[in-house]
């Protein structure tokens, strides 16, 4: 009997396909999810419906989950940027503290500069913070020193430090004695919110970003140049392809994109720069890059459908008296489901 | 003046050092059979909470540490199941296992935030404590974790270098093909050196809560994971060389602790940088020159032998 035309259509379209694949995943992983809350005591079912209707049932739970969107879009292009290359940037989390640190330090060290300079500055410096931070370990990388992968682990731990440091420290605000934090930022330097929501011009950028990230994957050379250094370095180094510059350089704009999303979070939705700005953008930002493969539009699916995940933290911590961190215990059990249902082939190096 | 201060270090530096070398010689078991967990991090973790929160309902800390140790070995076996039954991809696992970590701990620790435990005893014999200099510091006052982690890297070092079942692991480690060939079960062999290297890291975990600390917080272990993993290259995959990595990095954290005490000019931010800043050159300087010495097949899967 020959196939049905729907049939053939369901198993051609592979966007489609993925789609029912990652929504399959997604339902087993929160049934077990579920099952360890009932063995800690708690409600699943209320917590998965307080979590659906505080953030899809309505307008605003909806335009937050766009708010936390935009850092996951930006972490998660930061790791699949550099993994084109086969390089493992697990310092997501640090690069961003430290692009919101140095974009900080751009706004308060030119308080009184007009917007049409500050905004490009403060967004610039975000780049660079994350950027250099990304860049010390594709240097040791490329003079093949020092692995990435833990080397951008370790400086995780740093960035906070430097950030709690600045607002401990100089850049206290005397007026908020009571909780360490820098004083606000002037108003030039803060993007611009939309609807009268948390909604702010660093979504647009993230989706600039992610526009960007397809354009040099599927029109550019230099997106064949890294898949030949990801597929093969020693070849891609003696076809005369710069393996080693490629390596830092694809770090450092990883960091730095990184780095954008600290910016959107201190000028975007804080106002001024505190300590625990990111409830971990920067791993789970690795995790959606990682499921989705590296591939611009399944980025944009999981970071939406990471963001409805991660709110569930939330819903946790609010209406069930859990702390935001037992949401990692669902992101493990993802990865646990795909890692177990994928074996990949070939060395894991 | 200087003295008590190099005392202090050094009581310090034994005492953060212990964890430090449990979990460095669990991970060394694990790699030495070629296989890498980066979430080593979690499983410390774990040990942290299972072990605080059976302490603190139970009121037995040498219960709470049996609970972390069995606690560290059944992640490991997790994880055994995704790397060596699976075949998954190492270093994604581990990094699972790590988020793993980090919410399984959350969930159990936080019914027990702020309870006050008796920890593991701590005594001092009584010809160490009337040494000079000794009796006005820490120096020599243990739990029994820190009086046995030397005998128990020796005897790491005698499991993996003087017994068939160690013999059998580092084959595993070099060539699983060879190590079938030879009539080894390689995915066995795994499986036992996961189990007992998490077995360690659990204790690593429960040793931060049940002694150094005495609290349960969330994300307490602050990268000690990762240091061990660091120091596991350090030590080049050797249980006795890793004593001296685990009292280095400990004399670090000990330092700056000794130093915030003391009440020092710098920054306690900036000092608390210290491990991590060591961490990392202590991987420049040797990482590159000690990739020889790691076991051949560390990282790859063993597909089968075909």
């Amino acid at each position: 009997m020959p196939e049905s035309r729907l049939a053939a259509t369901l198993r051609n379209s592979t966007a489609l396909r993925s789609m029912l694949r990652y929504s399959a995943i997604s339902l087993t992983a929160l049934a077990v999810f579920a099952a360890i809350l009932l063995l800690a005591g708690k409600n699943p079912l209320k917590a998965y419906v307080d979590t659906f209707s505080y953030t899809l049932a309505n307008a605003y739970g909806f335009s937050e989950l766009l708010v936390r969107m935009t850092p996951l879009l930006l972490t998660a292009v930061a790791v699949a940027l550099p993994s084109r290359l086969g390089l493992i940037n697990v310092g997501g989390e640090g690069q961003l503290y430290m692009g919101a640190w140095l974009a900080s330090a751009g706004a308060l060290l030119f308080p009184g500069a007009p917007r049409w300079a500050l905004l490009p500055l403060v967004a610039v410096m975000g780049f660079l913070g994350g950027a250099l931070f990304a860049a010390l370990p594709g240097v040791l990388r490329a003079a093949k020193l020092v692995n990435e992968t833990i080397a951008t682990l370790l400086l995780n731990y740093i960035a906070p430090l430097i950030v709690s440091y600045s607002i401990f420290g100089p850049w206290r605000d005397p007026g908020s004695s009571a909780y360490p934090q820098s004083p606000v930022f002037p108003e030039a330097a803060l993007l611009t919110s939309f609807f009268n929501t948390r909604i702010h011009a660093g979504l647009f950028l993230a989706l600039a970003v992610l526009g960007a990230y397809w354009l040099l994957l599927e029109k550019t050379h230099w997106g064949v140049e890294m898949r030949a250094i990801g597929g093969n370095a020693e070849a891609a180094q003696r076809l005369g392809i710069p393996v080693a510059a490629w390596i830092v350089v694809a770090l450092a704009i990883g960091g730095g994109i990184a780095g954008l999303a600290g910016m959107g979070e201190v000028m975007g939705v804080h106002g001024r720069l505190r300590q625990g700005l990111s409830p971990g953008y920067g791993f789970t930002g690795f995790l959606i890059a990682w499921l989705a493969g590296g591939r611009p539009l399944g980025i944009l699916f999981m970071a939406f459908l990471f963001a409805i995940i991660t709110s569930a933290g939330d819903t946790l911590q609010i209406t069930q008296g859990l702390p935001y961190a037992v949401v990692n215990i669902l992101l493990a059990v993802i990865l646990f489901i795909v890692l177990a249902r994928r074996p990949m082939r070939g060395a894991s190096k | 003046m200087t003295t008590p201060l190099v005392l202090g270090v050094l009581a310090g530096a034994v005492l953060s050092g212990t964890s430090l070398l449990y979990a460095t010689l669990g991970e060394t078991i694990v790699e030495r059979s070629g296989i890498v967990n980066l979430g080593l991090e979690g499983l410390l973790l774990i040990g942290a909470s299972v072990g605080f929160s059976v302490t603190a309902a139970t009121g037995n800390a040498w219960l709470g540490l049996a609970a972390a140790a069995l606690a560290g070995g059944l992640a490991n076996a997790l994880f055994g199941w995704l790397v060596v039954t699976r075949m998954a991809n190492q270093l994604a696992s581990g990094l699972a296992m790590m988020f793993f970590g980090f919410g399984v701990s959350a969930l159990v620790g936080a019914p027990y935030i702020g309870s006050v435990i008796v920890g593991l005893p701590k005594w001092r014999p009584a010809w160490l404590a009337s040494l000079p200099w000794v009796e006005s510091t820490t120096l020599f006052n243990y739990d029994l974790l820190t009086w046995v982690a030397i005998p128990a890297a020796t005897f790491v070092w005698w499991a993996l270098f003087r017994t068939r079942w160690g013999l059998g692991v580092r084959a595993v480690g070099e060539s699983p093909a060879a190590a079938f060939a030879a009539g080894r079960n390689p995915a066995a062999l795994q499986y036992q050196a996961l189990c007992s290297g998490g077995v360690l890291a659990g204790v690593a975990g429960a040793h931060l809560s049940l002694s150094l600390t005495l609290t349960w917080a969330e994300y307490m272990t602050a990268g000690r994971g990762f240091i061990a993993i660091a120091l596991v290259i350090f030590s080049k995959w050797h249980p006795l060389r890793a004593i001296v990595g685990a009292l280095l990095f400990g004399g670090t954290e000990a330092l700056q602790l000794q130093l915030q005490a003391r009440g020092s000019e710098i920054s306690p931010f900036l000092l608390e940088m210290a491990p991590y800043l060591l961490t990392l050159v202590v991987l420049l300087a040797w990482g590159g020159s000690r990739r020889l010495a790691a076991p051949a097949s560390l990282g790859r899967t063993f597909y089968g032998s075909d």
